[in-house]
């Protein structure tokens, strides 16, 4: 029996892989999802062969109970709420993980200084901090607080404090040296390190929520690691392992895709709009139409590449601009959207969106596959972007300078639907605004969509 | 698993993080999101021992503790696939 059990969870780590490795297409990803949900359940299963469970009473009332919040939030869930979503998440596999290692302590008197101990601690730490600063990313995604950064002086050397005398804390309640109630110890270190998960959130702007959402996505994987060693259990490593593999490689792309690194978001306290001049921003003249000129500019070409960016998602309008596209479509206008790697507050996130609105995947196109492309096309339709189209990335001397951007300006127009000449995340102006070949459509991203699609359809 | 050895277990943490590395580098930027929830399902997988120790869980805190950790598994379980599932079901091609 117990080979069985042994040979099922291998079954089980096996098919996580295959099910990832499915999601390498979107033709496959499907299926890939329902093999690594079938890995979960086989786990689930060879779990409870090998406990021996008298009583199911509690663990059933927690299955219940979890799965009817879980499938409720995935049925309502708006596509534009999903960072707020997998912030939340990561933070319920953080606190799931760190419950297991707390339960084992409590479970474990005397633990002493064994490698047990040390893992406890670790999933501990981990869990905790992962859960609590998950729970400040959600707060500021959702608007419950500022996603401004909040910084205090001598913020990083405090926080390295804390860290530090966290770990002693371990140390101690482990016997290593000095004495007490080890119980006691244990509450205050578990109490610090989710003080530690809040601080170091709390500083990280919200422009740089990609990042962090992907580095407490990849933490949750290794609390959930760390879990399995406390519980010698090997499925639960490899899965960890892979969550965390997963949620690191997202992060590296997300500080990639803004030229910063981690350092750098994470204790750099950007990321917000406050502090900026701006006096200058908006004096230059500039070329604007309205939705009629737009839509001539747009009906009458072989090739639209469309540029979507955060705003539109925060307009809701990713329906009027799949009519647009398709209506353009109509006309014979080869229409593309491409899609910088930080457009959204997640990784992909306008990708969802996109298809949401039923944009087909393959008219995706990302940053490398589409920037050589700008060059010959007629018109680019920046929609709610800024400094993922700003030139000035090219200029040694700016702020933004060596970020990866889309090469809209070497299009033969661009037209930049935006409500104002109001500065980005990076709070410069945009130089794209006023070159020769731009035009600036002016307005609510719904309603100047609404009014492009009335006007594209009435094109002869 | 009284057998448990952390060597061993470094050696499969170690070669999991390489192999996870060599599948998720190919996903597409596209896939992203759906990657990160998916991802989330998985971290849910905690629920494996969450289970364990509620199973010998004595006295009312280490119950309550074990319910909470299998309630809040279960919602990235069941909510993280379901979810997951729903954004790629929108992944069509015209």
């Amino acid at each position: 029996m117990e080979t069985v059990i042994q040979l099922t969870y291998l079954l089980s780590a096996i098919l996580f892989v295959v099910g990832l490795k499915r999601l390498q297409s979107p033709a496959t990803a499907r299926k890939g999802n329902s093999l690594a949900a079938l890995a979960m359940l086989l786990a689930i299963i060879a779990t409870v062969l090998e406990t021996q469970i008298l009583d199911w009473t509690w663990i059933l009332v927690g299955i219940a109970l979890g799965g009817m919040i879980g499938g409720a939030a995935a049925r309502s869930v708006e596509m534009t709420a999903m960072p707020e979503l997998v912030g939340i998440f990561n933070a319920f596999g953080g606190g799931a993980s760190a419950l297991v290692a707390i339960a084992e302590f409590l479970a474990t008197p005397g633990i002493g200084a064994s490698t047990t101990g040390v893992t406890i601690l670790l999933g501990t730490l981990i869990g905790s901090v992962t859960f609590s600063g998950s729970f400040i990313a959600f707060a500021k995604l959702q608007g419950l607080m500022t996603g401004n950064p909040i910084t205090f002086p001598f913020q990083n050397a405090f926080n390295a404090l804390l860290f530090i005398a966290a770990i002693s804390l371990g140390a101690v309640t482990l016997g290593v040296f000095g004495s007490g109630d080890p119980q006691t110890l244990f509450y205050v270190f578990c109490t610090f390190a989710l003080i530690l998960g809040v601080l170091l959130v709390i500083p990280i702007g919200g422009a740089d929520m990609p990042v962090v959402i992907s580095l407490l996505n990849s933490y949750s994987g290794l609390a959930a690691s760390a879990a399995g060693f406390v519980i010698g259990n090997t499925v639960l490593i490899i899965s960890g392992a892979l969550v965390g593999a997963s949620g690191l490689i997202l992060t590296q792309l997300m500080c990639k895709g803004m030229n910063r690194s981690l350092a750098n978001v994470a204790f750099g306290g950007f990321g917000g709009s406050a502090g900026v001049d701006r006096s200058e921003i908006g004096q230059r003249p500039v070329q604007s139409a309205d939705a009629e000129g737009v839509a001539a500019e747009l009906g009458y070409v072989n090739s639209v590449v469309v540029v979507p960016g955060y705003g539109l998602a925060v307009a809701q309008s990713q329906h009027e601009l799949r009519k647009v596209g398709d209506l353009l479509e109509e006309r014979g206008v080869d229409v593309k959207y491409a899609i910088h790697p930080v457009a959204g507050r997640m990784p992909g996130h306008m990708n969802v969106l996109l298809a949401e609105a039923d944009v087909s995947y393959d008219k995706l196109y990302d940053l490398d596959e589409i920037n050589d492309d700008f060059g010959n096309t007629d018109a680019v339709l920046v929609v709610g972007a800024n400094d993922v189209v700003n030139p000035a990335a090219r200029d040694p001397q700016s702020v933004i300078t060596g970020m990866p951007i889309l090469d809209v300006d070497r299009a033969r127009r661009v037209i930049v639907m935006k409500r104002s000449l109001s500065p980005g995340f990076a709070g410069i102006d945009n130089d794209l605004f006023y070159m020769d070949n731009t035009l600036m459509f002016f307005g609510d991203a719904k309603e100047s969509m609404a009014e492009l699609v009335r006007e594209v359809r009435e094109l002869a | 698993m009284g057998e448990f050895d952390l060597m061993t277990g470094l050696y499969v943490f170690v070669l999991a993080t390489l192999a996870g590395r060599e599948v998720i580098t190919k996903v597409p930027p596209t896939l992203h999101t759906p990657l990160m929830s998916g991802a989330n399902a998985i971290s849910g997988i905690a629920i494996v021992g969450a289970i364990i120790v509620a199973a010998k869980a004595e006295g009312t805190l280490q119950v309550t503790l074990g319910v909470i950790a299998i309630a809040m598994a279960t919602i990235n379980v069941i909510g993280g696939f379901m979810v997951t599932d729903r954004m790629l079901a929108m992944f069509r091609k015209r």
